[in-house]
């Protein structure tokens, strides 16, 4: 007979799997991993940096590229973690329907939204390691709190990718992910305060920024990068990601529970 | 006096718990999703080291059944017991006792043969060693040894179909429940797997099975139950429900395209009963060579007679109706 584990280590099981999937992947995915920000930091740092240095005075005391440095790394853990849990949870319940599967074994249902969470998670903090290492070499670090980016990166992430789980789980086509991108992960990565900040918007645009998750994310790793930022309102900016990513694991959970089994 | 009440209520219990064999004890089992009403209260047992089968045409209800009884979804209403234990309750360490086929094989396409394996022991917790050591016995038992190393995409709908089963068999199980096990599969693969099923009877699991095949019911199943419209409409062994539901001998005698109607008048006082297809006329008797003897007496000259005896598939389709179900 086999052993059953403490209930609440059981996530822990998928995430390993799913780890093993991703050794299957990881070299080819590592490379654009590095390709990615190289080529960003080159083309908007170095390359728009450039202009924006000889027309305005946009961003005080700073040079572009260390701008949107920050702004890089927020972007790479929300892109990420938005596509990871969006086809390859409709997979597992609607084309390879191996959530059907796992949950005949030991696993429940939130087993696997846990798991898999915590596989994105591990995911965002690869490639936030990678970012900052990049970023680093562009030299647009300029303080050691740089060390607590991929932490940041693994809330932002979070964030993102529970809800996104949420959504995903009750999809019944594809089709729906492009509207999740083209309406919603795209314009925020643009909007987020990534590139300009705050200042730049009219008035009434503004509280429609400071409601993105990015937008909160962006912030924190700002501050990270920069070592400048009023502790208060970083608590208040962390507390967002965190109240999304929890609220977007119960609702996750609850999804999926009703698409495995529908009553 | 109230010890001495819970005094006799245990040894009652434990009485009860040694005499009862069942695996599995389902009562009056109902499944609804939202206004649609898939199984309508459904009671039966099923005993340790049984064959047990599940018959019915699609939308009978067999799937959601199986899934309760693997205990991944959860009864509307009515009461099921697995081991001893609430599967809503104890869900986790009663589905560690179980394996389950799913209808589809839901492997992992990117994969290799190994690995699926690994992944399945990994849920059930196992250790590294003891999944290489059973993943080593299970490719043998499954014929997949030279294939270890191959990715699922790579192998046919047969060789998916024993993974799908040398899976659900990491862990042990006392209890295996196959929905639909040979679905799709050529008589070569169904036969080899018919011949893996028995290994395992043998070997004292107990086998849950839902087919639509009469002759793979008749070939495992020590006992059954035929489902239609979500309800239980007989249960037995194959030969049990044969000789309730049907006569011994089925005479098949073939007319003109359309002689049939004409000639049902004059056949039906030879027959228990007698059924007028549109290519021929069934009639259930007890003795179809005698029986046909008498028909030709009676001057009745059919363009083809053939006697066969009576099977699983003639209950079945009588219970059921021959109705279409898509």
């Amino acid at each position: 007979m086999t052993m059953v584990a403490p209930a609440r280590m059981l996530w822990s099981r998928y995430f390993t799997t799913e780890m093993k999937r991703y050794q299957r992947t990881w070299r080819a995915s590592t490379m654009s991993n590095i390709l990615y920000p190289v080529l960003y930091l080159a083309s908007m740092g170095l390359g728009v940096g450039h202009l924006v240095a000889s027309h305005h005075h946009l961003v005080a005391g700073t040079t572009y590229l260390k701008y949107i440095a920050p702004g890089l790394v927020a972007v790479a853990a929300t892109q990420t973690a938005a596509a990871e849990c969006m086809w390859p949870v409709l997979g597992g319940v609607m084309w390879e329907k191996t959530y059907y599967v796992a949950i005949t074994s030991p696993l429940r249902t939130s087993d696997i939204v846990r798991g898999r969470l915590a596989y994105v998670a591990a995911r965002v903090a690869i490639i936030s390691v990678i970012n900052v290492a990049v970023v680093g070499a562009f030299g647009a670090l300029d303080s050691l709190w740089a060390i607590l980016l991929p932490l940041i990166s693994v809330l932002t992430g979070l964030s993102i990718a529970a809800p996104v789980f949420a959504y995903s789980a009750q999809v019944t086509s594809d089709s729906k992910f492009a509207i999740i991108q083209r309406f919603f992960i795209m314009p925020m990565s643009l909007f987020s305060a990534t590139f300009y900040p705050l200042s730049a918007y009219p008035h009434w645009l503004r509280p429609l920024v400071e409601i993105m998750p990015l937008y909160h994310a962006v912030v924190l790793s700002r501050a990270a990068t920069t070592g400048h930022g009023d502790v208060m309102l970083l608590i208040i900016h962390a507390g967002v990601l965190v109240a999304l990513a929890s609220t977007g694991l119960w609702w996750a959970q609850r999804n999926l529970i009703r698409r495995l089994d529908p009553r | 006096m109230a010890n001495g009440w819970l005094v006799r209520k245990f040894l009652a219990d434990s009485l009860i718990g040694l005499m009862d064999s069942s695996l599995v004890r389902a009562d009056h089992l109902v499944k609804r999703y939202g206004q649609f009403e898939a199984v309508s209260g459904i009671s039966f047992s099923i005993e340790k080291g049984e064959t047990f089968g599940f018959l019915g045409p699609n939308g009978a209800g067999k799937t959601s059944t199986m899934k309760m009884v693997s205990s991944v979804a959860a009864p509307t209403s009515g009461s099921l017991s697995i081991f001893g234990m609430d599967p809503q309750r104890d869900g986790a360490a009663v589905r560690s006792r179980l394996g389950v086929v799913t209808q589809e094989d839901s492997l992992e396409s990117e994969l290799t043969v190994l690995d699926n394996l690994y992944i399945f022991g990994r849920y059930h917790g196992l250790p590294r060693a003891v999944i290489r050591e059973r993943s080593a016995e299970l490719l043998e038992f499954a014929q997949l040894t030279d294939k270890k190393d191959e990715k699922v995409d790579a192998l046919s709908g047969g060789m998916k179909r024993r993974l799908t089963i040398a899976r659900s068999l990491i862990n042990k199980p006392e209890l295996v429940i196959l929905d639909e096990p040979t679905t799709g599969l050529d008589p070569q693969a169904r036969h080899l797997l018919w011949e893996r099923l028995y290994r395992l009877k043998s070997d004292g699991v107990t086998l849950v099975i839902t087919t639509h095949y009469m002759d793979e019911a008749e070939q495992l199943c020590d006992r059954l139950v035929i489902m239609d419209k979500g309800l239980i409409v007989a249960e037995g062994s194959p030969r049990e429900l044969i000789s309730s539901h049907s006569s011994r001998e089925v005479l098949e005698l073939r007319f003109g395209v359309n002689d049939h109607a004409t000639h049902s008048d004059r056949l039906r006082p030879f027959a228990d009963r007698l059924e007028i297809l549109p290519d021929r006329s069934l009639l259930y008797v007890h003795d179809g060579d005698a029986t046909l003897a008498a028909i030709h007496a009676a001057g009745i000259m059919p363009e083809s007679a053939l006697v066969r005896r009576a099977s699983l598939e003639d209950v079945f389709l009588r219970l059921t109706g021959r109705t279409l179900v898509d």
